[in-house]
């Protein structure tokens, strides 16, 4: 059977290799995982089980159901001075993921250049070419604290794209950026007419300083896509709940795509997600407090260990610098004497070489352990 | 949160933690979080540690009561009187004044049923001012001080994910 050109020329994914040695071994910690090691607020549990227990089985409306929707632009309009309206302005989708693959596809012509900033989460560039764009890397280093400024815009060409995607805090760095850092990319979009998709969903996952969304800034709001959604902050990844807020044409556009796809998003999630929303943010708090004092540990034991690693203040990744220079052959001797894993940089993007993501989703007992067996590598 | 709240939280959630532990956690110095430690201690805000125990598990037996207690009080004697006398028994395990339909909840723990039915009826029913117990044994523990009991979870999670 022939498979399709856009799908043969995507490489199988870099962390698949290691995968594939971990599923094999006994004792593995791991310290690849993109998600968090705790589970969904019971609350928010219970809700699901309670909308199965009423029979609420069928599809919602395709932008979802309108409660939901009504909360999240609730719970957006205490963080910005705007709201966005639920009716037109929100789309409920199967995770973020899905809100970025409709949002791709809606918005990206065949041969439109989608500008990503890199490192970054592994499926944007699959999801661009999925959708006929070209993805154009723009990458960021450690010396600018893996933040995204004009010079690195320019200097890529970013001027010419037709749309640019943002993670911040972000996957795989753990870096965010402040808001008069934002405002200088805002500044450069405005000029250049871009259109930006902004992965926020690690936005509840700071430390020390509050997120701030781009589309916060004078005409970003008509030309930014914000992703959001429940599985990071809430600790709700399986039951893959997310949602995309933008003007009502372009959600009327990704709308367009998600009603032929997925139809409408998990019915039980949706409930899981309400009761999220009015209740577990004690949950997260208490969730973000422990992800705080485990980043905390990391980064201490790096230094003392005397491996460079960039100060995260966000998500729950450290990436610090690789003490090899083949980080491939580093992570897989790694995982295969110490029984630890974690993934090569590259993975996220060529400016990722030479590092590697350190996700502290773990319990400190493991991360302990996974530290000593790293200091025990090293020596 | 101050440093003595993430402190006490921290030893809340394991008292076990090393004080390096502790420090890195906190990023604070290992001294500053000894001293912090003694200066709780010493005041007295924190009274021990101890182990959450699951005795299902263990070959051992434990009984354990939860006695309500009815007192009446006169001019020379308090709650305070009688608490005072109650909680120098070693199978006291917790002396509570509470609002409601009596005045003590007293915990008492104890190796067989007749040890903890003999200490209540020959050491708590005997205070003058006592003039009623109910005692409640336990039969099965779901949660204590927080920690669930039963199996826990294993990490279901893939080795990697994006």
């Amino acid at each position: 059977m022939k498979i399709a050109d856009r799908v043969q020329q995507i490489p199988p994914s870099g962390i698949r290799k290691f995968f594939e040695i971990a599923e094999e071994m006994d004792d593995v910690i791991s310290l690849g995982v993109g998600e968090p090691d705790f589970t969904a607020p019971w609350a928010a549990r219970e809700a699901a089980i309670e909308s199965l227990k009423d029979g609420k089985t069928s599809y919602t409306a395709n932008r979802g159901m309108r409660e939901l929707r009504e909360a999240i632009a609730k719970r957006v309009s205490v963080q910005y001075d705007f709201t966005y309206d639920p009716d037109t302005e929100v789309l409920v989708t199967a995770g973020a993921s899905e809100a970025l693959d409709v949002a791709f596809r809606a918005l990206v012509d065949p041969g439109d250049v989608v500008a990503i900033a890199q490192p970054s989460y592994i499926s944007y560039v699959p999801g661009v070419t999925f959708a006929g764009g070209e993805p154009l890397p723009v990458p960021t280093h450690e010396e600018d604290d893996f933040k995204l400024t004009r010079e690195v815009l320019e200097a890529n060409g970013v001027a010419d794209a037709d749309l640019l995607v943002l993670c911040y805090p972000n996957n795989p760095t753990g870096a965010i950026m402040t808001e008069s850092e934002l405002a200088e990319v805002a500044a450069f979009v405005r000029e250049h007419d871009l259109t930006v998709l902004s992965d926020e969903i690690y936005a509840d996952l700071t430390y020390g300083e509050e997120h701030t969304s781009i589309a916060t800034f004078e005409g970003l709001r008509e030309r930014t896509v914000v992703f959001n959604g429940f599985s990071k902050a809430y600790a709700m990844t399986g039951l893959r709940l997310g949602y995309a807020l933008a003007p009502a044409k372009t959600i009327g556009a990704m709308n367009r795509v998600h009603q032929y796809s997925m139809l409408s998003a998990p019915t039980t999630a949706q409930y899981a997600a309400l009761e999220a929303l009015e209740s577990c943010d004690g949950d997260v708090i208490e969730m973000r407090d422990q992800y705080n004092r485990r980043r905390q540990f990391v980064l201490s034991r790096f230094e003392e260990m005397g491996i460079d690693c960039f100060e995260a203040k966000g998500a729950f990744y450290v990436f610090p610098e690789c003490p090899w220079e083949d980080t491939d052959a580093f992570a897989e001797q790694l995982l295969q004497e110490q029984s630890v894993a974690l993934v090569p940089g590259h993975v996220f993007g060529e400016s990722g070489t030479g590092h590697l993501r350190v996700s502290y989703a773990t319990g400190l007992d493991d991360l302990r352990e996974a530290m000593a067996r790293i200091e025990a590598f090293l020596d | 949160m101050s440093t003595r709240d993430e402190l006490l939280a921290l030893l809340l959630e394991n008292a076990r933690y090393s004080t390096e532990d502790l420090a890195r956690q906190m990023g604070a110095d290992e001294a500053e979080v000894t001293a912090a430690i003694e200066e709780l201690e010493a005041s007295g805000l924190i009274r021990g540690y101890q182990a959450v125990v699951d005795w299902d598990r263990a070959d051992r037996e434990r009984i354990r009561a939860l006695v309500e207690l009815n007192v009446t009080l006169d001019r020379e004697t308090g709650y305070d009187d009688i608490a005072d006398r109650l909680v120098k028994f070693p199978p006291v395990k917790s002396l509570r004044l509470v609002s409601g339909d009596y005045d003590f909840a007293l915990e008492v723990e104890g190796d067989s049923l007749r040890e903890v039915s003999k200490f209540i009826s020959e050491k708590v029913a005997p205070v003058p001012e006592i003039t009623q117990t109910v005692t409640h044994y336990i039969m099965e523990t779901y949660k204590d001080r927080g920690f669930e009991m039963g199996d826990g979870h294993d990490d279901g999670r893939l080795s990697f994910s994006p």
